[in-house]
């Protein structure tokens, strides 16, 4: 199979397609139609991707399985996979049937639901999957429209505001790339990221002056500064994630998870395809600006979160300083700081998707996300409580959990390169169990007071079947990490052996240049 | 001397055709059956013109005519087929809106047969003079055009106002073409082009800032706009979709021409004017189209947005940036007559409405109708992967080396911006309430233009369409405007 990366990338669209043009109706009968096309299509699309996976050889460090087709401007439509990026595909295709599952008490125009997940899949798979800058930036950016539109028309009462909000707020951070892109584009001669990514090819990195500024790094500063701008936002990091708790409070469940999920790891990804190995110099001289920006992400969210109301805002915010790490260890530049963000990515995919699932579950039943609405619910609820129990303590990273391996091998990184940003990170540790525990005991603990909450129901069959890949995932990755190290090893090592390489070129020709 | 008028006049038989084609069925309409031919005039000048767009492009050659007053090239052709094809699809789109509202008189076909007359004459001009007798005809065709609807108080307004201030305009351009003249001592461009090759005569500059204050008026470029929200408004629906399209690019290939044919010497002179334009118009149009409740006076000032975009191509200087302004207009227009398409078949009771909020949940009664806007909209504010983001990556590329990369900055926020006013359209037809929305159904002809129009913006940049081909042509057709 010559073109197995187009064929799972675009196999979503296609059910799409199927859905839009030949189902007709709102009814009953119509809805659970759509349903079922849709979690087939998922379904269909993870057991395509698992050919991919089993293709992958993790020994070989380039890119395999590449599509190439002529495209616009002298660009290519170009396709491929390595250690780095296989990983983030795998988790696309294995949580969409999930998703879809998750939505399936939509009562709401259930087709066009559907549509827009099938959509947003193909566009996320296709970001993993691009190899050439401006194919990236077109699956990154047209993301946002089946985003805008799941936040808008089936989101909370103030979907308006946050959709509006999630849409500009990335837009903008994103146009600022597509300038540096069509830079890059100048200076490369070439859209393509291989040649890009190259060690031989370096982007200039002399200090510059821009109306009067020196900057140092030059070239290559401007350019990560553009791409930082885009993935910050993405991320999100510390101070521009405010349009996150937003746009999480608002959107349906599922639109939750693949936010939480899926979405937030492009900006991650980008950091690792982009900032890091083309931008070498930058990112060395702008490493310990993230590294503090993360760590007060991490300590700041975290005492956010402790003063939450609304269950999913907390969980939000608990997203952000988790990605902190993420962003910390990728700026670490070394073997354990890629490989724990790689994996803290992987798991928070897992742990935030069924913790959002887990407010789903009670939304569903009491329509209302305030924490003080509920108490009690072991009473009623005694497997929901066990499952976001689990939860809980895979998300405060209780050993044997996959939480567990990504903050801590981030953190070994970190130390490494800078023992204070690690002291400060690690005290997120502590505070994301007080405010993980206290969610918990307020929420599950303690009596059954409340009134309303007296008929409440335990889950139902479908909903545990949602829960158990998670549970399973999660304990995997916890108790048998090399599963993903063994694939994204070899691609780290040459990341960031390529890494030091470029910055110890550039500190010694420096060093010259002053003698 | 036979020979020599012969091949002169061969050169521009296309625009011969057409003008002896409308004042021929001018005459017959008087004499016989008058506005009961509208509808066939409309259609046989539609026809006319499609036919004449692929007779035009088919040619190869690049020629002179009239002692170089006439240029028949390949960036020539590029424009007239455009014009053309655009000017025929709103022609049809408007027959029934016009019909039911008994403004298909016969002249309306026929005016703007002679206003396409005037736009080809336009993009092909190498003259001075025979730049201003086609921006002539065309404004006179179009002043009237303007105010079609007499018993309007509001398009006899626009008429009027258009007549005014183009008349402005027009004294502005004619000031700037008489100093050049006198300075220059010629009104061919090639002569032009000459005298200001070493160091350009102060007079000469003067005269240069004089014709791109005309220009920018003619392509509705701020701070040169303040026609374009009335007369949109104010003209019939079909009027306002012929503003936005073909008038505009004719204008944008004029004043390609002007710039690079006549004063290719001093790029860096004219770039800063063009560049200002370019940025005023984008954030004025992103702007002030913010607090717009009209759809129509909406369209206008994304049209002076979009103006400015293609103006930054034109500013990089470059046959790239004039490949990519030809790419970026001709995907303008083809994003406009879609969305026009919508526009006109936007009705309740029958009566036309141009208010956005009467979009309210559109997409439940229409979902096709819905899907095909959304798909404009998005690329209107230039979000991938819709056609109009690979519009903006042209000219973006084409600023970027042409050495204004805080231009291209500039735009990228101007279209942030921008996008807000799209995305409110799409609030209100997707996430409005329920109401009592908009007559469902309509005419056939709309639905196909909208159909066919978001479907070639929505598809046609997969690799293997690669938007049919256009970039060759464009880079062509640049090739014979800037060596």
């Amino acid at each position: 199979m010559g073109n197995l990366l187009s064929l799972t990338t675009f196999i979503p669209l296609i059910g799409a397609l199927i859905l839009a043009l030949f189902l007709r109706g709102d009814d009953e009968p119509a809805q659970r139609n759509a349903k079922w096309v849709a979690l087939a299509t998922t379904g269909f699309t993870f057991i395509v991707s698992l050919f991919i996976l089993a293709q992958f050889n993790p020994a070989d460090t380039g890119f395999q399985m590449v599509e190439e087709r002529e495209w616009l401007l002298g660009m290519q439509y170009r396709m491929g996979v390595d250690g780095i990026s296989i990983l983030f595909v795998m988790l696309t295709t294995f949580l969409m049937p999930l998703v879809i599952g998750a939505c399936w008490d939509v009562k709401v125009r259930v087709k066009e639901y559907m549509i827009a997940f099938l959509v947003l899949e193909t566009l996320m798979l296709g970001v993993f999957m691009a190899l050439d800058l401006v194919l990236f930036y077109l699956f990154f950016e047209a993301g946002l429209i089946p985003m805008f539109l799941i936040i808008g028309i089936w989101g909370g009462a103030n979907r308006i505001y946050a959709s509006f909000k999630f849409f500009l707020y990335t837009f903008l951070g994103s146009v600022l790339m597509l300038v540096a892109m069509v830079a890059m584009f100048n200076a490369a001669g070439t859209t393509n990221i291989e040649a890009m990514l190259d060690p031989e090819f370096q982007f200039a990195s002399e200090t510059m002056f821009v109306f009067g500024w020196q900057i140092a790094g030059g070239m290559q500063t401007l350019l990560w500064l553009a791409f930082f701008a885009s993935f910050a936002v993405k991320m999100p990091m510390w101070p521009v994630h405010t349009w996150l708790p937003d746009a999480h409070v608002q959107a349906p469940t599922a639109g939750s998870v693949v936010l939480a999920a899926i979405l937030l790891k492009m900006g991650g990804y980008g950091f690792l395809r982009f900032s890091l190995p083309m931008f070498p110099v930058a990112s060395d001289l702008l490493a310990p600006l993230v590294l503090w920006m993360s760590a007060i992400a991490i300590v700041y969210t975290s005492l956010v979160a402790l003063v939450q109301n609304d269950m999913k805002k907390l969980i939000a915010y608990s997203s952000v300083a988790h990605m902190g790490y993420v962003t910390m260890g990728i700026f670490a530049a070394n073997q354990q700081g890629v490989d724990g963000a790689i994996f803290q990515m992987l798991s928070h995919g897992f742990i935030s998707g069924a913790l959002f699932l887990c407010v789903g579950v009670i939304y569903d039943r009491m329509h209302t996300r305030e924490i003080d609405a509920y108490g009690g619910l072991v009473n009623r609820m005694p497997a929901y409580a066990l499952i976001f129990l689990f939860f809980t303590m895979a998300n405060v990273g209780l050993p044997g959990t996959s939480g567990f391996i990504g903050e801590f091998l981030t953190l070994i990184g970190v130390f490494q390169v800078n023992t204070w940003v690690a002291a400060v990170a690690t005290t997120g540790v502590i505070l994301s169990a007080a405010y993980a525990l206290w969610l918990y005991r307020r929420v599950v603990m303690g009596d059954l007071i409340k009134e309303a909450l007296r008929s409440i129901t335990d889950m139902t069959r479908r909903e545990r079947a949602l829960f158990a890949p998670l549970v399973l995932m999660t304990l995997l990755l916890g108790v048998y990490p090399a599963l993903v190290t063994d694939i994204i090893g070899p691609s780290v090592t040459a990341l960031v052996g390529n890494y030091e390489t470029a910055v110890l070129a550039f500190e010694s020709a420096n060093m010259f240049a002053q003698n | 001397m036979f020979a020599e008028i012969s091949t002169d006049i061969q050169a521009m038989l296309p625009e011969i055709v057409l003008a002896v084609y409308a004042m021929l069925a001018l005459i017959g309409a008087v004499y016989t059956g008058k506005d009961a031919l509208g509808r066939t005039l409309v259609w046989v000048t539609a026809a006319v013109m499609v036919v004449l767009a692929f007779w035009i492009g088919s040619q190869e050659i690049t020629e002179r005519a009239f002692g170089g007053m006439f240029i028949n090239d390949g960036f020539a052709r590029f424009a007239k087929v455009t014009i053309l094809l655009s000017a025929a699809a709103v022609l049809v789109m408007s027959i029934d809106y016009m019909d039911r509202r008994e403004l298909l008189k016969f002249e309306y076909p026929l005016l703007v047969a002679l206003a396409t007359v005037g736009m080809m004459v336009m993009v092909s001009a190498g003259d001075l003079m025979a730049l201003y007798m086609g921006l002539e005809l065309q404004s006179l065709a179009l002043y009237v055009v303007a105010s079609l609807r007499r018993d309007s108080v509001k398009s006899t307004e626009a008429g009027l106002k258009y007549f005014v201030l183009g008349a402005l305009s027009s004294g502005l351009l004619l000031y700037g073409a008489s100093l050049t003249y006198g300075f220059a001592g010629t009104t061919l461009f090639s002569g032009i082009v000459e005298a200001v090759s070493d160091k350009p005569s102060l007079g000469l500059l003067f005269g240069l800032v004089f014709m791109i204050a005309g220009f920018a008026f003619k392509v509705s470029a701020a701070p040169f706009h303040m026609w374009t929200p009335d007369v949109y408004e104010g003209s019939p629906t079909p009027v306002t979709a012929f503003f936005a399209t073909a008038p505009k690019v004719a204008a944008m290939g004029l004043f390609a021409r002007v710039v690079h044919d006549a004063f290719g010497g001093v790029v860096g002179d004219w770039q800063q004017i063009v560049a200002f334009l370019s940025v005023a118009s984008m954030f004025l149009g992103a702007v002030a189209a913010i607090g717009q409740t009209n759809i129509k006076r909406l369209m206008a000032y994304s049209s002076i947005a979009h103006m400015g975009f293609a103006l930054m191509g034109l500013a990089a200087g470059t046959a790239f940036g004039v490949q990519a302004m030809l790419i970026y207009m001709a995907i303008y227009v083809t994003m406009n007559i879609g969305t026009f398409a919508f526009i006109l078949s936007m009705e309740k009771d029958g009566m036309p409405v141009t208010d956005i909020a009467s979009l309210q949940s559109y997409s439940k009664s229409e979902p096709l109708k819905a899907l095909a806007m959304l798909v404009l909209l998005f690329s209107l504010a230039g979000v991938p992967p819709m056609v109009g983001f690979f519009g903006k990556f042209y000219v973006l590329r084409a600023a970027y080396e042409g050495g204004l990369t805080w231009l291209a900055v500039l735009g990228v926020i101007a279209s942030v911006i921008g996008a807000f006013y799209y995305l409110r359209i799409v609030f209100y037809m997707y996430f409005g309430e329920d109401r009592d929305g908009l007559d469902k159904g309509g005419s056939p002809v709309l639905w196909a233009f909208l159909m066919a129009s978001a479907a070639i913006i929505g598809i046609s940049w997969f690799p293997g369409l690669n938007l049919f081909g256009i970039e060759v042509i464009a880079e062509a057709a640049a090739a014979t405007l800037v060596e």
